[in-house]
């Protein structure tokens, strides 16, 4: 299984770069995957990678990108509750990229 | 959208010992991005799975019991609870978790999103489906 370096720890990810224990989560290793991707964090990405853990922390999925759209758009605001917003903060994909960032599995019912 | 099906998930089993419970919760997240007519039924030992305040911890498995309570987000609004199979093993709504769905036509009004049905009742809403899944 492959690695990524956060502050000097080896955390394990699988395949496609998710965490593989959810538990080695901190702040650090969006940072970390970021990067990688050339991506600079602004306030509104890091809105989006707290949602989500909030969301997984609850129930214990991460959330189809629909889902997501239209939890954002309740919780944040229907500017933000759309898929330009949020495909213009994470260009790969918002369910995929920002679930990564914040250490979740690849959500389901992304196939 | 043309040919919308009616869906239905049935569920039968406990939730641990058997991955018969959490895989039948994974198709149903993932069908629910196929905009069809969806609902669930709980039936037999299926009931457990809906029971509130799950622990699992001394079993080893994830209690994946939350995700229930998702099942509204996903647009899921029709859970059918089967009375005669909740008496049998001496529960009742009660003992279930309270799962709702958030209205967005009415100002994101929570509605209920279990309907206890007798079996008869719940016999007439199998045989108006298209399609039903056992699990």
């Amino acid at each position: 299984m492959s690695t990524i370096d956060v502050n000097g720890k080896q955390l394990e990810v699988d395949e496609e770069g998710y965490l593989a224990n959810i538990n080695d989560w901190e702040e650090a290793v969006a940072d970390v995957m970021s990067k990688q991707d050339d991506l600079q964090l602004t306030s509104e990405h890091w809105d989006i990678i707290k949602f989500l853990r909030e969301y997984y922390e609850e129930y214990q999925i991460a959330p189809a990108v629909r889902v997501l759209t239209k939890a954002v758009g309740k919780q944040l605001g229907k500017e933000k509750g759309n898929s330009k917003y949020l495909y213009g903060l994470f260009p790969y994909g918002p369910g995929k990229q920002a679930c990564r960032y914040a250490g979740l599995p690849k959500p389901t019912g992304c196939v | 959208m043309a040919d919308i099906k009616k869906f239905m998930y049935v569920n039968r089993k406990a939730p641990y010992g058997t991955i018969y419970a959490w895989e039948s919760l994974e198709v149903v997240l993932i069908g629910a991005a196929f905009d069809q007519d969806v609902s669930l039924a709980f039936i037999d030992d299926g009931v457990f799975q809906l029971v509130k305040d799950q622990d699992t911890a001394a079993a080893g498995f994830k209690n994946f019991s939350p995700t229930y309570a998702a099942l509204g987000d996903y647009d899921i609004t029709k859970v059918y609870v089967e009375k005669e199979s909740l008496e049998a093993r001496g529960l009742s709504l009660e003992d279930l978790q309270h799962l709702v769905w958030e209205d967005e036509d009415e100002d994101y009004a929570e509605k209920d999103s279990i309907r206890l049905v007798s079996r008869a009742e719940l016999a007439k809403v199998m045989a108006d489906q298209d399609v039903l899944f056992n699990f």
